[in-house]
């Protein structure tokens, strides 16, 4: 929002406009967007980080992975009404992913239209990692509209799928080519995603200084390479015949 | 030297533009960027064609107004401005593209010259101090923590050229504004405008059409200065300290 026109000849002149709320500020700012994106991108990574510590009780048997998943919903009982605290971390995540898919879509557009016209010469410019967090980005969101399609409503699961039995659902989606090659595929487009998303967000946030700049690379190297072995370690399991 | 220039000519801001081959001889390598172009605008001039118009003003590296991307880089292969490159940083035979800073933000009036004003009006939103600083010896009055002198000074080297829009595939603005924000709200002088200068500031940046950063590092790489890329992530902390303090 700037000055009138008389700044030109009076550098201080008073705005009489009230300004727009925080909310307001943050939704129609550049920087504000990238603060919704980075806050949005964080509590999807916790949750990854807690999915995939769930994903790996599958290594302990079918009666322990089975469990767990009925505790998901029976967690926060008796306060809570059967699987509302499972209903409660979805609404949570939607609005995450909504809010994250929703921001990413208006800053990209403000930013292609800001360079119109590439440079004759051109090089390569920034890591993969970089380069590919817009279409990663759009991998990873069908893959979870595929991977809730496969083993939360079971409507394109391969084999009878079971309500309650997730270790075996999750046997049959690893015992196809596709599954494996979808699955592992999103993975490392998450993995990549992660990398240069949680650095980018302690930027956002104003964590980031030259001092701690290593920490949080290493921090973000680290959480990529973690998730991604940590989920990638399932369908190998099951490839391998480690659980079936 | 003999070189072979790829060079953008366009005769106006409506007209389209397109790359121009010409060739250059008896180049010294201790000629500076800019005089090997002076060079190629004189035997332009003698062939009765029209120079190529570029941006120029100190030749010393501290104005601002050069402003080329050569070979997809700005300001050429040396962490410098395009002034204080040398021809001795290419080699006998090479062929150069010289490209204008290309963002919407900055539009091409004619040949390598943008339209750089939209960093003015950025400055004009809030990159300045309304509190009466009195001459240079009442600098001392106001006593101001070593780190915090450093860190202002550090950001005061922006010369404004632009190389960060012109590096950042977004054509984002966030180190140049970074850089005046900064340099102005760690000091006791620029305390009285700290929220109002980021926000405005930020507000006219985006209006102005440049676009987000997405954190390449493009830009604290072809900055001739040295800005570096975490004055972003301290614009931003004060950006979001700002909408909180900001009074409505």
């Amino acid at each position: 929002m700037p000055f009138g026109p008389s700044v030109v000849s009076m550098a201080l002149a008073t705005r009489t406009d009230r300004r727009p709320s925080m909310t307001r500020t943050l939704w129609d700012s550049s920087v504000g967007k990238k603060t919704i994106m980075a806050v949005s991108g964080l509590v999807m990574l916790g949750y990854l980080v807690a999915h995939m510590v769930g994903n790996l009780k599958i290594f302990f048997g079918p009666g322990e992975f089975d469990r767990y998943a009925h505790w998901l919903r029976t967690m926060g009982e008796p306060v809570l009404h059967y699987s509302w605290g499972l209903w409660l971390v979805r609404v949570v995540l939607v609005a995450a992913v909504v809010l994250h898919g929703v921001s990413a879509y208006q800053l990209s557009r403000r930013d292609i239209k800001a360079r119109p016209t590439k440079y004759v010469h051109k090089r390569a410019r920034t890591s993969y990692a970089t380069r590919t967090m817009r279409w990663g980005g759009v991998i990873l969101a069908l893959f979870i509209v595929w991977h809730i399609l496969d083993l939360t409503t079971g409507t394109v699961h391969s084999g009878g799928f079971q309500e309650g039995h997730p270790y075996q659902n999750v046997v049959d989606t690893f015992s196809t080519w596709y599954g494996n090659v979808i699955y592992i595929v999103a993975m490392l487009a998450m993995g990549l995603h992660v990398q240069h998303g949680f650095w980018s967000a302690a930027q956002t946030l104003g964590v980031g200084n030259a001092t701690r700049d290593r920490v949080l690379k290493t921090l973000a190297n680290l959480l990529a390479a973690v998730l991604t072995a940590g989920f990638v370690s399932v369908p190998v399991a099951v490839m391998t015949g480690l659980v079936s | 030297m003999k070189l072979t220039l790829r060079v953008w000519r366009q005769q106006n801001a409506e007209t389209p533009g397109a790359m121009a081959t010409y060739e250059v001889d008896r180049i010294s390598q201790d000629m500076s960027f800019l005089e090997m172009l002076d060079t190629l605008n004189e035997e332009l001039i003698l062939a009765g064609d029209e120079p190529v118009a570029f941006d120029h003003d100190c030749r010393e590296g501290i104005c601002g107004a050069c402003s080329l991307v050569i070979n997809g880089d700005a300001h050429g292969p040396e962490r410098t401005t395009t002034c204080q490159l040398h021809m001795r940083s290419f080699q006998d035979g090479d062929t150069i593209d010289i490209e204008p800073w290309r963002a919407s933000a900055f539009p091409v009036v004619k040949d390598l010259v943008v339209d750089r004003s939209a960093f003015d009006r950025i400055i004009q939103a809030g990159g300045y101090v309304s509190a009466p600083t009195g001459t240079a010896p009442d600098a001392h009055a106001t006593p101001v923590p070593k780190p915090d002198a450093d860190f202002a000074f550090e950001h005061a080297e922006c010369i404004g050229c632009g190389a960060c829009v012109a590096a950042c595939p977004n054509g984002s603005a966030m180190l140049f504004t970074s850089a005046k924000v900064n340099h102005l709200n760690v000091l006791p002088q620029g305390a009285p405008e700290r929220e109002t200068r980021v926000l405005d500031m930020v507000a006219t940046m985006d209006d102005e059409g440049f676009g987000g950063c997405t954190l390449t590092g493009e830009c604290a790489t072809a900055c001739p200065k040295g800005i570096p890329l975490p004055s972003i992530a301290a614009m931003n902390k004060e950006w979001l300290r700002a909408t909180r303090k900001v009074r409505r």
